[in-house]
């Protein structure tokens, strides 16, 4: 949990660097004619009547004949969301207009709001040509599937938390926790990308503004670990609180992959991971009561490296130097906290307290977060040189 | 005066930087108004395109500041960052400091090379009043730019930066026959309290300005450039000068209100300079020659107890007078010290030459405050820089003396120490900190 969230301001700044497509959904004049698409959805088809569109302004006139709500979206390649419509209920009609430049797009259908959808493929010609780099967009794509992996298998692992604390049973609800953080932590720029599931799951005791009460207004894991590590009681707002992570977890579940993700969103996310650890970790400050910061601080590392190995085919046709630098820092960093496992074999997640270090310790770790993070800040310029 | 004169005034070359500016020499004859500043240049790639951008936006009313009222901290001009030795040490003392001392943390010897040659690079940049690399803005947006921009608009405010090598290097790149006899580890003094995050250090960069900002703007950048490389280990922040190296000026005081230093080594005595801080042709080993030897420590002050001792008690532990700064039975601050008339554990007596077989260091400390130690009380002192010519001959022998009888020992402790050789200057463009040693 960072106090400020997420780069808006770079995504939307990359977005509009990288695309300059703009998508909305207001209803405007009906245009008619040329660039209108009938897209007709029902519980299994999402049929469309043009596949060959035009450059400039798009309407999508949607009508859902099926049984259950859907959405429909147009969507880039890479799955980033072009313009899209939400709760399109049976029966009903709706409207959902874009200006496209020529390219490559997807129509997809989500009958009851869920899945991958039914896609068509479209093509927009004529105009100016969006110029992307398709390595980019792959990119992207991987990634976005990434950020979903970790999100559907970190709830299971929850699962295991917040069973045992639902069942009193402190012992093995403490060796669950770190283990269900993983996922979150790997990801955790895409999971703050929506700005109310993060202070609902990851805030920590300080996090809470004033007038907010400690007792009724705190949730999530930390409020968890306390009660864990600190209070050595599970009661029933305990168990009432592991429920509502359940239920918090699984929003962000259903809504990871719909997060604006650009290459250089993604770089910068790799830098914010650091920072994470530069900010909250490397301090002892994240798991001040079950200490279990190098957990974190190594899910964090992984999720950075996930992101850096995806961009890193095009960052080092740019910039061979920095890609050469960040395998090395890297490598020199996962070695450090390789020195803090306590057995388990290389890929365990098994290790010292963080209250067991000493300043020299942290100090060596702090050093090896700012040798990375620093040239990690300039992925996104070797990122954005091709587009 | 001398302010742009690097060691003796004769050999203050000027600084070719990447535009073509003659930097170092505009900045040093005419440091408000010709010279391209941080304001004025977005950097050095592209420079036409540069400064084409700097006068659509609002730098040239900014940059001609001549019907504006200056602070004086703004004032200062560029002081020559090339010569045959490194500024910091010899020219006139700035008023601020920012002190910092690295530990390395590769072991590949080329990327060390590399990056003394970047820092050295960005030294002559910020030395100059230049932003670092493509400048603080109007890069990528989704990129950090390359410098960090606090100091865009600032004067050069006559900053200075100076590397030294610590212990540590020699060993760390198998150089320790290069080691020079003279960078010799100290000994324990009596009363020493040895803070080791608060000493040592295989690097150390000093920056002096007349502006704070620009002094914490320098460290801050090369501390970027050499993450990675290089990691800060502890740094000092120093204000108000204690000892000057321009006896003309007015000799400044210390936090227990003393004159100390009035018989500084001056800047512009080039015999007292040759015979005591700079290492001679002969002193060996040859890529010393120039350089000099600086001993570094953090001296905590009990200010608060100073503060409840008689005036008279104080004069004495000083040995002069607290108003004038006169030694014990003279009436002017510069007058020749009566040794024999002072107290035999007074501060003056025991520090100087006379006492300790003519040992001579240049001292160039500051002032500190941290703000309070938690128990209410000042964490404050002396942040003591002395250059010497060699270690044995300069602090040792008179940190022996005062450590053994000063009077003053009841009011301070020595809290963090370091020793450094700093090595010769950077001669031209295409010379880099360091070569001497590593090329």
């Amino acid at each position: 949990m960072r106090p400020v969230r997420l780069s808006a301001a770079t995504a939307v700044a990359a977005v509009a660097a990288l695309t300059a497509v703009t998508g909305c959904t207001e209803k405007s004049e009906a245009k008619g004619g040329d660039n209108t698409v009938e897209v007709t959805a029902t519980d299994d088809k999402c049929d469309v009547s043009e596949t060959k569109l035009s450059a400039g302004h798009v309407e999508l006139a949607i009508e859902n004949k099926g049984s259950k709500v859907t959405e429909v979206y147009l969507l880039f390649p890479d799955d980033r969301i072009v313009s899209e419509r939400e709760n399109i209920g049976p029966g009903t009609k709706q409207k959902l207009t874009a200006e496209v430049k020529s390219g490559s797009y997807q129509i997809a259908c989500k009958p009851g709001m869920k899945g991958d959808g039914i896609r068509q493929k479209v093509t927009v010609s004529g105009g100016k040509t969006v110029k992307r780099d398709p390595r980019l967009d792959k990119s992207v794509a991987d990634y976005r599937a990434y950020a979903q992996e970790q999100a559907d298998a970190t709830l299971p692992k929850v699962k295991v938390f917040t069973d045992a604390v639902r069942k009193g049973d402190i012992e093995a609800a403490k060796k669950a926790y770190a283990n269900s953080r993983i996922g979150w932590e790997r990801t955790e720029p895409v999971a703050e990308s929506f700005g109310d599931i993060d202070p609902k799951v990851d805030v920590r005791e300080d996090g809470l503004e004033e007038g907010q009460d400690l007792a009724k207004d705190w949730t999530g894991w930390h409020r968890l670990e306390r009660a864990l590590w600190k209070d050595k009681k599970i009661g029933g707002r305990e168990k009432e609180l592991a429920t509502r992570l359940d239920k918090d977890l699984k929003d962000w579940q259903n809504r990871v992959g719909k997060a604006e993700i650009t290459p250089t969103s993604m770089a910068n996310g790799a830098k914010e991971l650091l920072d994470e650890v530069a900010t909250g970790k490397v301090t002892g400050e994240e798991e001040r009561y079950s200490h279990t910061d190098l957990v974190d601080f190594k899910a964090n590392v992984e999720g950075a490296e996930k992101a850096y190995g995806l961009l890193k085919a095009v960052a080092s046709e740019n910039d061979p130097a920095l890609t050469k630098e960040l395998d090395k820092q890297f490598a020199a960093l996962d070695k450090l906290l390789g020195e803090y496992r306590t057995g388990g074999g290389k890929d365990s997640y098994t290790f010292t307290s963080y209250d067991k270090l000493d300043k020299a310790d942290t100090k060596e770790l702090s050093d090896g977060v700012n040798a990375l993070a620093e040239p990690l800040s300039k992925l996104a310029a070797a990122v954005a040189k091709s587009k | 005066m001398t302010d742009t004169t690097n060691d003796t005034g004769t050999d203050s070359a000027a600084v070719p930087d990447e535009t073509g500016n003659d930097a170092g020499a505009a900045s040093a004859s005419a440091p408000s108004s010709s010279s391209p500043s941080r304001r004025s240049l977005l950097g050095w790639g592209g420079a036409g395109l540069a400064l084409g951008a700097a006068v659509t936006g609002g730098a040239v009313a900014v940059a001609r500041s001549g019907d504006e009222a200056v602070p004086a901290a703004s004032a200062g001009g560029a002081v020559a960052f090339l010569g045959k030795h490194q500024a910091g040490i010899a020219t006139p003392v700035q008023d601020r400091l920012h002190f910092a001392a690295f530990d390395v943390k590769t072991d590949d010897r080329e990327e060390f090379v590399q990056l003394l040659k970047d820092w050295t690079k960005a030294a002559a940049r910020m030395t100059a009043g230049h932003e670092v690399g493509e400048g603080a803005y109007g890069g990528l947006t989704e990129a950090p730019p390359d410098d960090t921009g606090e100091a865009l608009g600032l004067k050069p405010s006559r900053l200075t930066l100076t590397i030294g090598f610590g212990p540590g290097l020699f060993e760390k790149f198998d150089l320790s026959d290069r080691r020079p006899e003279a960078l010799v580890d100290l000994p324990k003094f009596p009363g020493d309290n040895l803070d080791k995050s608060r000493g040592g250090g295989d690097l150390c960069v000093q920056a002096c300005a007349d502006d704070p900002q620009v002094a914490v703007h320098a460290i801050r950048n090369l501390a970027r450039i050499g993450f990675g490389k290089v990691a800060v280990r502890w740094s000092q922040l120093g204000f108000g000068k204690t000892s000057s190296t321009t006896p003309g000026a007015q000799t400044p005081r210390n936090l227990f209100g003393f004159k100390d230093g009035t018989r500084n080594v001056s800047g512009d005595d080039n015999s007292a300079l040759a015979e005591h801080v700079w290492v001679g042709e002969k002193d060996g080993p040859g890529w010393m020659a120039g350089g000099s030897y600086l001993v570094a420590r953090r001296i905590r002050m009990n200010v608060e107890t100073w503060d409840r001792t008689s005036l008279g008690e104080q004069e004495d532990i000083f040995g002069r007078d607290k108003g004038e700064g006169a030694p014990v039975g003279k009436a002017k601050e510069h007058d020749k010290p009566f040794l024999k008339a002072m107290k035999p554990t007074s501060h003056v007596r025991l520090a100087h030459p006379d006492s300790n077989d003519g040992a001579t260091i240049l001292r160039r400390g500051y002032s500190f405050t941290d703000g309070t130690d938690g128990l209410g009380r000042l964490d404050a002192g002396l942040f003591f820089l002395a250059y010497q010519r060699d270690v044995r001959t300069g602090f040792i022998p008179v940190q022996r003396s005062l450590s053994r009888s000063d009077a003053l020992n009841e009011y301070i402790q020595h809290v963090g120490s370091a020793v450094f050789a700093i090595p010769p200057g950077v001669r031209d463009k295409d010379d880099w900190w360091g070569r001497a040693l590593f090329g």
